[in-house]
């Protein structure tokens, strides 16, 4: 219920976060919003000796467009990457992936940058991310390098991230108008997904599958090969590996995978 | 030992904390403040929901330091001593609290519904309370407080003052 | 105008609503400066012999005063079993684990620190060497693996007879249904976890703030836990989060805390988490339900047997006798010509089983509701119109049933069809006939239960229920009330209040009440079976009319009339002569040279029996298996009802606790008693968007057993709620060949049994 005890750093810029991870390596973690890591921690199930607090900064949130990219900043918190006109414009599919963690409380904390490099594989972000196709911008001692979301989720709360590095940002493509759909499908409304789907633009991505959010790739291909959303998503559960627990087998699992992409290919939310 | 400053409830604050001392017991044990209340360990039950910066926000799940430079509204803080914010109002007309352990946080959650939702439906005062928890009301009542409050012009009271 | 049956708001609610309400670790008390917490280290193993306790390196820790194991304690007695005798006396419990630990979560040792934060640090210092041993866990415990040597069996006792179980019991039936079904553990989950704070004076008396349903019964308890005579105990109840059952008597935590209290001579405090709160607090229902039920082809019900399994978890406490209720209200609302019941207990590797909203009764009414479905499906006969060719008749003198329960007042034939009125049930039908005709993704189903409950039934040691209550009217124009319950959110200060009131012509707001302070009231039987407004109340009452007739002589002295000629006018609060009303004294004046108090004791001839019947309509996603609840509709007949708005919110509050038990909530351990449900992250504890609003419709049969008419209403949401859910998820899909779903009726279990039923294989019953 109480953290063990740790030292805390308030981050002045990203730079100083960057010298702070660099010196202290696997002992420090980043603090952004705190819900994915303080709930860990007052569990004891993480214990870092030092928090580097970049919560406050300002140049590592918000919402604006690169070209052909929606940039969504690192520390933009759950509610206002939800709200944000522009993403709801140009990536609806991941403004309303931000609408579905937690509850509101947890929104107004929450950051994409915690819970993409949190990478629980039951998410909202990591799913859409992978959905999405998008790609996240790491920052280090070395330079900033674009990882893209098919790589960076590497397993259970695994991802590239290294722990000299800083996630500053979250890349998209632009796709204003483009169908999509997204699928939770839970005990409770405020759970985690039992499974996920998320679909656009010919990629399908599914959380509590497996280790990682997944690509639905057997679907995809039977997608582009012109199958119906029915014939396409009775392949959704193909290549995954879905755990058991107490909310359910593999078989029920695989079964809602096929269901809930479907519904997500024929553009439904819920 | 980190020094934060803060305003709460419109006092301006300063105090030595441990790094690791939740925002909750900040404002319980150091403050005095103990309408809100610990619920739980894993963020679910919002027992200890303040509004920071504007915002609810579950206090057992913010540090204290992360509070440094922030604006804390708690229950004892919605309305002068001895008055009703009309949120705390509609509850109390509506019988929308019974033990009242949940209450403090559920009213702190209601009124930041309220302020970004102020004329909901149903089923969104349904799922802007889904982070609080009650075990005795069943939600029934909650609900009709919060619908009452967004009123405009104050739903019928479903109780009359003795 | 009267002042009973109207919508008082709750005189309590502002300092609830503001500076919230002083549960136990909020209490602030100059006899507590100074306090130590204390924290407990916790069995991590369902079972095993425990074979050393090491605090060393928790002693060293930052800021610990001192640690305590059990053998630290080996002076004080052991823990009998609830009926011990009936319940096998082996079965004995100790404050802290000594040689075993019979369940994940038992306490071992206590730490204690300076400050809050620093305990959980120590804890993990303290390292205990544990000898594992197989768990025995479920309804058929393997003996191989016996919780208790000395009682060489994991079978704590019997209710009834299995023996006495007749062979030809359904000899006369035409068709016989049997099923085994699970009503599955559950968590009460207060909001409020427990907590205790003590302190020692220089009297040796011991003063411990506990949240509790009942300061009298708990300071029995801690009493008898720490051997020491009742009068050196003071309980003080500070205001409660919520009990539901779980917080009467006192929990060996609790006592250990006094027990450290007086070791270091210093107040001592403690709070549990969640975690443990959800693992070590008693846990709900954990009956099994093998039931029969026959008759004819038209739909005469002539046989039932329940035959019940009760998992009491690792020690025997109130959960090994709830059987006792189940047997009692085996039968419910029927007119079943033959009947019969009985229970086995047993223990397991598992957290014990206390009472939980209803105790013993929601499972009665859960057996017989699911039997009347399953048999009306057999017969293919809607399942309310089954209910209502066998419910009993409607009776205003006592009717006594074959179990030895005696319903005062009923008419469950008025209430079924009140209920199918408010639901519209025939357009609900004529919607689900459309859907099954459609082949609709999202089904219609609707489930019905009627239930009749006891309430208020007294301690069963032969005394007739009662409560005491005291009224004193004050010079200054106030009253108090003392009363034997102990309110955690039923709102008995505003409710005693509007009783005294309406005798005693003073404003509800000018009426205080106190309660759950064993010095200032030494005798009362809480809050709990829902007994409060028919024994409280009607004490309450009473107190205030005998205060009047006092009065009243003081007044004739006063007015120097005859105490026959005096009229007292409750809307002055003031007697004057009969035809004189300026020859007048004012109540609160004939308090100023003597008080002017009432004690009395409420004496009830029996328990009361609530009953209703509860609709409730739900949609279920074939696909998914996904089940939404979309409308509860009930009828709660609770005789006179008081306070309208005080009964709907617990009528609101049962449902809630009802419907989640059907829909979602279960305490679930692995194959080797390891919980899997120990947070509210993982224990479904449903939100507000997993229910909906409920449709409550009224009707009031009083019982002649008290003057307010009333019976109890506490726990009868919870009783219906949980039977009508799970039969409206059930009949949702029973055009596709499922005829049972155990509860909670999760998506997975749907889905499991529309498959089963698809490929024509019988449906699991209690499977996963």
């Amino acid at each position: 219920m109480i953290p063990a005890p740790f030292e805390y750093a308030a981050a002045e810029s990203a730079e100083h976060a960057l010298r702070l991870l660099a010196e202290h390596g696997d002992d420090a973690k980043v603090l952004a919003g705190g819900h994915s890591l303080l709930p860990m921690m007052k569990l004891r199930l993480a214990t870092p000796e030092l928090l580097v607090d970049i919560g406050r900064l300002d140049e590592l949130a918000g919402v604006t467009t690169d070209g052909d990219e929606l940039v969504v900043g690192a520390t933009t918190r759950h509610a206002d990457l939800a709200a944000s006109e522009l993403a709801r414009a140009e990536a609806p599919l991941l403004a309303y992936a931000a609408a579905q963690v937690g509850d509101p409380q947890i929104r107004h904390r929450g950051t994409i940058g915690g819970s993409l490099s949190h990478s629980d594989p039951a998410a909202d972000l990591p799913m859409a991310l992978v959905a999405l196709g998008g790609a996240m911008q790491l920052q280090g001692p070395g330079g900033t390098r674009l990882v893209s979301a098919d790589d960076f989720f590497q397993g259970y709360f695994e991802t590239a991230l290294q722990p000299d590095e800083l996630l500053t940002a979250v890349r998209v493509p632009r796709r204003p108008g483009v169908p999509w759909g997204y699928q939770k499908f839970v005990r409770r409304s405020n759970d985690w997904a039992i499974v996920g789907a998320a679909a656009v633009a010919g990629r399908i991505a599914l959380a509590s599958m497996g280790p990682t959010p997944l690509r639905a790739r057997a679907a995809e291909e039977a997608l582009a090969a012109g199958a119906s959303p029915a014939d396409a998503a009775a392949l959704a559960a193909d290549g995954t590996a879905p755990g058991e627990d107490i909310h359910a087998d593999r078989e029920y699992r695989r079964h809602l995978a096929r269901v809930l992409t479907r519904r997500a290919l024929e553009h439904q939310t819920g | 030992m980190t020094r934060i400053e803060l305003t709460v409830n419109g006092e301006k604050r300063s105090d030595e904390v441990e790094p690791r001392l939740l925002l909750v017991h900040y404002l319980r044990e150091v403050l005095g403040l103990r309408a809100a209340n610990v619920g739980c360990d894993t963020t679910s039950c919002g027992a200890c929901t303040v509004l920071l910066d504007g915002k609810s926000v579950k206090s057992c799940t913010v540090l204290a330091v992360q509070a440094a430079a922030g604006d804390v509204v708690t229950a004892e803080g919605l309305a002068p001593a001895g008055e009703l914010h009309p949120v705390q109002a509609a509850f109390r007309r509506n019988h929308g609290l019974q033990c009242g352990f949940c209450t403090p946080g559920m009213v702190m959650a209601a009124v930041g519904l309220l302020a970004e939702n102020p004329h909901p439906t149903e089923e969104e005062v349904r799922t802007g309370l889904e982070g609080n928890l009650c075990r005795c009301t069943g939600y029934h009542n909650i609900v009709q407080s919060v619908l009452s409050a967004a009123s405009a012009t104050g739903a019928p009271a479903t109780g009359v003052s003795a | 105008m009267s002042i009973l049956g109207t919508r008082v708001l709750r005189t309590e609610d502002p300092r609830f609503l503001t500076t919230g309400g002083v549960y136990t670790e909020d209490v602030v008390d100059d006899r507590l400066a100074g306090a130590c917490h204390v924290f407990f280290v916790r069995s991590p193993l369902a079972h095993a012999r425990v074979l050393s306790v090491d605090v060393t390196a928790a002693l060293a820790a930052p800021g610990v005063i001192a640690a305590f194991t059990g053998a630290d304690m080996a002076g004080l007695p052991e823990i009998k079993p609830s009926a011990a005798g009936l319940i096998n006396t082996h079965m004995v419990q100790r404050l802290l684990a000594t040689d075993k630990v019979r369940f994940v979560g038992e306490p071992v040792a206590v730490v204690v620190t300076e400050h809050p934060y620093q305990g959980e640090d120590a804890l993990e210092l303290v390292a205990v060497d544990y000898d594992p041993l197989p768990a025995a866990l479920g309804y058929e415990p393997d003996d191989a693996s016996l919780l208790f040597e000395d009682a060489g069996t994991n079978v704590a006792g019997y209710w009834g007879d299995p023996s006495a179980l007749k062979p030809d019991l359904f000899d006369d039936c035409d068709v016989v249904v049997t099923e085994t079904i699970n009503n599955q553990r559950v968590a009460p989950a207060p909001m409020e976890t427990r907590a205790a704070a003590a302190v020692w004076g220089a009297d040796g008396r011991l003063t411990a703030w506990i949240p509790n349903q009942g300061a009298q019964g708990t300071k029995a308890q801690v009493a008898s836990m720490l051997a020491v005579d009742a009068d050196q105990v003071r309980v003080i109840t500070p205001d409660v989060g919520g009990g539901f059952g779980a917080k009467f008597g006192a929990d060996p935590e609790q006592v250990v805390v006094a027990w450290v209290a007086r070791e270091l001579g210093r107040p001592a405090r403690w709070t549990e988490t969640r975690y443990e709160n959800l693992i070590a607090m008693t846990h709900g229902r954990a009956q099994q339900h093998t039931v029969t039920i026959g008759g004819s082809r038209d739909g005469d019900v002539r046989a039932y047997r329940l035959e019940i399994v009760q998992d009491a978890g690792a020690y025997p406490r109130i959960g090994a006798v709830l059987p006792m209720l189940t047997i009692l209200m085996t039968t419910g609302p029927y007119d079943i010509p033959r009947a019969e019941s009985v229970a086995k207990v047993v223990v397991s590797n598992t957290t014990p089983i206390g009472a939980y909203r209803g105790a013993g009764r929601p499972e009665a009414t859960a057996a017989i509701e699911r039997a009347m479905d399953l048999f009306a499906a057999e017969i293919g006969a809607d399942p309310a119109d089954v209910r209502r060719r066998n419910l009993l008749a409607p009776f205003t003198e006592p009717h006594r049933t074959a179990f030895g329960a005696l319903y005062d007042t009923g008419d469950y034939v008025r209430a079924l069809d009140l209920a199918l009125e408010a639901a519209g049930y025939a357009e609900l039908r004529a919607e689900q006939a459309r859907r099954r005709a459609d082949g609709d993704v999202r089904q219609l189903g609707i489930g019905v239960a009627s239930y009749v409950e006891i309430t208020g039934m007294g301690d069963g040691e032969g005394t007739p229920p009662q409560e005491n209550a005291t009224v004193e009217v004050h010079p200054d124009g106030t009253a108090t009330i003392l009363t034997g319950t102990s309110p955690h959110g039923q709102g008995h200060e505003t409710a005693w209040a509007m009783i005294a009131s309406e005798e005693l012509g003073i404003p509800v707001e000018k009426i205080t009440l106190k309660w759950g302070d064993t010095d200032l009231i030494p005798e009362g039987g809480g809050t709990g079976g829902s007994r409060s407004l028919q024994q409280g109340g009607a004490a309450v009452q009473q107190a205030a009319l005998e205060l009047i007739d006092v009065a009243r002589l003081r007044a004739a002295a006063q007015l120097e009339a005859s105490a026959a000629d005096l009229v007292f006018d409750k809307t002055r609060s003031a007697f004057n002569v009969a035809g004189d009303p300026d020859a007048v004294v004012p109540l609160t004046q004939l308090a100023q040279n003597e008080r002017l108090l009432i004690r009395t004791v409420f004496s009830q001839p029996g328990a009361t029996f609530p009953f209703g019947t509860h609709v409730a309509v739900a949609e279920v996603d074939t696909e998914t298996g996904k089940a939404t609840l979309t409308r509860v509709i009930t009828v709660d007949d609770a005789g006179k009802i008081l306070n309208p708005l005080l009964a709907e919110g617990q009528r609101h509050g049962g449902i809630s606790q009802g419907a989640a038990q059907a829909l979602l909530e279960e305490v679930v351990y692995d194959d080797d008693g390891n919980p899997l449900t120990a947070s509210l992250a993982d224990y479904p504890f449903v939100s507000a968007t997993e229910v909906p609003s409920f449709e409550l419709a009224e009707m009031e049969t009083p019982t002649t057993y008290n003057p307010l008419g009333a019976k109890g209403i506490g726990e009868a949401g919870s009783i219906g709620a949980t039977p009508a859910v799970q039969n409206a998820i059930v009949d949702a899909v029973s055009h596709l060949g499922v005829r049972h779903i155990d509860m909670p009726v999760t998506s997975r279990r749907v889905w499991q049994a529309l498959q089963a039923a698809r490929s024509g294989s019988r449906q699991p019953g209690t499977e996963q």
